[in-house]
């Protein structure tokens, strides 16, 4: 997304003649051959798949059952009446906005640290970086046993004085570690990201301001922030839509409970799908998923006018 | 910022630096070392660092639980496949991206691109169907074709098409007057030259499919089949509750292989993930 969409720079030289026919003909067989396999992947896996997703989702369509029937709108009906879906969007948004907002300020502040003058700041890296190379499940496996009542983080918590709840049991603590754990597992991509603006910051910026008597916090939001806001804003494009797709650390931790207030729209969509087997529904429920990652990338990506400063 | 601290200052940012990296660092020194201490052990308060009588009993009832070496393996041949097709697919088309001009060039750019805003949780439905009438539910199939066109291997082609196009192209212009074709160009000077960001989406497409969950849930029902994730989450007793010893030592089996990939190499691996951008 970071691209840009300007024509390819590795233009061949036009030669002349019949020569030069021939010459162009093989360039574009060649062009197309290249693209023929992610092309045709794309369409068969990704495209068709799209499409067949807004059909389904017009169809009462039980697995169990074999019922497949055309209904129009009769999904969307639905959909509008589920009681359950105010509490799946509302857990959705609870944890996509918190988790992309501890994710992203961790990142920053991480980043920032690791950017100090200091001696062994690449081995903190590395420490900060390490979850990203767990197995997802298994990280999220340790976390379920470390959040249990008589875990490592409450036993943690009573050594400072402090009654540590049932972390996975209560509804608000159960999103609180959700997000945590997921926070905790991916940050360092995000912080790597930020410490590489970081240093493409020039440092006659800083001094100049130092001169003008900027405070450090000052100089944060008014020359850093702003020089790093093209990173800012592919990290969050990146971590806005990642959020809406996590669902094994869902299904391990907590299987959308204690009752349904982690059940996010993917494991709801799953739920219904899978376990229900009510297929029609969750086409419907894939479409509103769908439109949801469209409309915060465009909308994302249109804010990129007004507050990232500059693009490099 | 990089300004010179006080020698107070210093100390109270390594401290801060220390206390912060205990969540990231503790869960995995907890999982590789409880998975040597016997069950008693692992629940013990305050939790001990190092197990008292370290032991392999709880990985010799891994393979006497579970099928659990095929399943190891059953993760290893996948990733590997789909790791090397989504570098043959990704590498063909980004270099044709970049450095091919043929009409329509565009329009096809932005269909690849439109991948990008489709993650397979949306159309995990239409693929179960679809997987369905090709007789492929129960098989490997779903999970080595999905991630090698889907999205992921619509990212790894932005990648490429952007190292291709930083790559001079003098270099490919005195092998085109040696009257070299298009895929010789591509096969043995870009490609070679390329090596960056093959390791990056190499690293990248491998990790994807290793932490793989949704379809191999929703696609495979015999334990033989299973990959590692699926796998991992099995390991309870006959009540239901998990057995932690066990599964402890599965899950430390299934992550050792990356960490030992990152502790060795763990430069490229940091740098080259930096470029991708992998899920929130």
């Amino acid at each position: 997304m970071a691209t840009k969409t300007d024509a390819p720079s590795g233009r061949a030289p036009a030669r002349p003649g019949r020569r030069g026919w021939t010459h162009r003909r093989r360039e574009y067989l060649a062009g197309y051959l290249f693209v023929a396999p992610q092309l045709a992947g794309t369409a068969l896996f990704v495209i068709v798949p799209l499409a067949l997703v807004f059909w389904y989702s017009f169809h009462e369509w039980n697995v169990l059952t074999g019922s497949f029937q055309f209904t129009g709108a009769e999904n969307y009906e639905r959909l509008a009446d589920d009681p359950a879906l105010p509490g799946v969007l509302a857990a959705t948004a609870a944890f996509s906005i918190g988790l992309v907002v501890l994710n992203l300020s961790l990142a920053l502040a991480l980043a920032v640290l690791l950017n100090q003058k200091l001696r062994g700041t690449v081995l903190f890296r590395t420490l900060f970086f390490s979850p990203v190379a767990v197995t997802l499940v298994a990280w999220t496996i340790v976390w379920r046993f470390l959040l249990q009542d008589d875990g490592g983080v409450n036993g943690l918590l009573s050594a400072i004085g402090v009654d540590g709840p049932n972390w996975l049991r209560g509804e608000t603590t159960a999103m609180i570690a959700v997000i945590v754990v997921q926070v905790l597992k991916n940050v360092g991509l995000n912080m790597v990201l930020f410490l590489a603006a970081l240093q493409g910051v020039p440092k006659e910026l800083y001094e100049a301001s130092t001169i003008d008597g900027a405070g450090s916090w000052t100089r944060f939001r008014r020359i850093t922030v702003p020089m790093i806001s093209p990173t800012i804003l592919l990290t969050s494009i990146i971590t806005v839509v990642g959020s809406l797709q996590v669902f094994a650390q869902i299904d391990v931790l907590t299987s959308g409970g204690p009752g349904t207030s982690t059940t996010v729209l993917v494991y709801y969509l799953y739920q219904n799908a899978f376990q229900f087997h009510d297929f029609g529904y969750g086409a419907t429920l894939s479409v509103l998923l769908f439109a949801i990652v469209l409309v915060l990338t465009v909308v994302q990506w249109q804010m990129r006018r007004k507050w990232v400063v500059h693009e490099n | 910022m990089r300004t010179e601290h006080s020698r107070r200052a210093k100390t109270g940012l390594y401290g801060l630096l220390c206390l912060l990296a205990i969540p990231f660092v503790f869960p995995t020194w907890w999982m590789v070392t409880s998975s040597m201490k016997p069950p008693g052990e692992i629940f013990a308060f305050p939790p001990t660092l190092f197990p008292a009588d370290p032991g392999l009993d709880a990985y010799r009832r891994v393979f006497e639980f579970a099928p659990f070496a095929s399943q190891y393996f059953n993760s290893m041949y996948i990733a590997a496949a789909v790791t090397v097709g989504t570098l043959a697919v990704s590498s063909l088309a980004g270099y044709a991206f970049a450095r091919i001009r043929f009409p329509g060039q565009n329009l096809l750019f932005l269909v690849v691109l439109a991948g990008l805003l489709i993650p397979s949780e949306v159309t995990i439905v239409p693929l179960f169907q679809l997987f369905n009438g090709w007789g492929m539910i129960d098989t490997h199939w779903p999970l080595i074709l999905v991630p090698i066109f889907g999205a992921p291997s619509v990212l790894a082609t932005l990648i490429m098409r952007q190292f291709f196009i930083a790559l001079p192209i003098e270099v490919e212009e005195a092998g085109r007057m040696d009257g070299l074709g298009r895929f010789a160009l591509y096969w043995r000077i870009a490609l070679p030259l390329s090596r960056p960001a093959l390791g990056a989406v190499g690293i990248f497409s491998f990790l994807y499919s290793w932490n793989l969950y949704l379809e191999p849930v929703v696609f495979l029902s015999t334990p033989e089949k299973f990959t590692l994730p699926q796998a991992l989450t099995q390991f309870v007793d006959a009540y239901g509750g998990p057995m932690w010893d066990v599964q402890l030592s599965a899950a430390t089996m299934s992550a050792l292989p990356v960490l030992v990939v990152f502790v060795i190499a763990q430069r490229q691996f940091v740098e080259g993930l930096a470029h991708t951008g992998l899920k929130g």
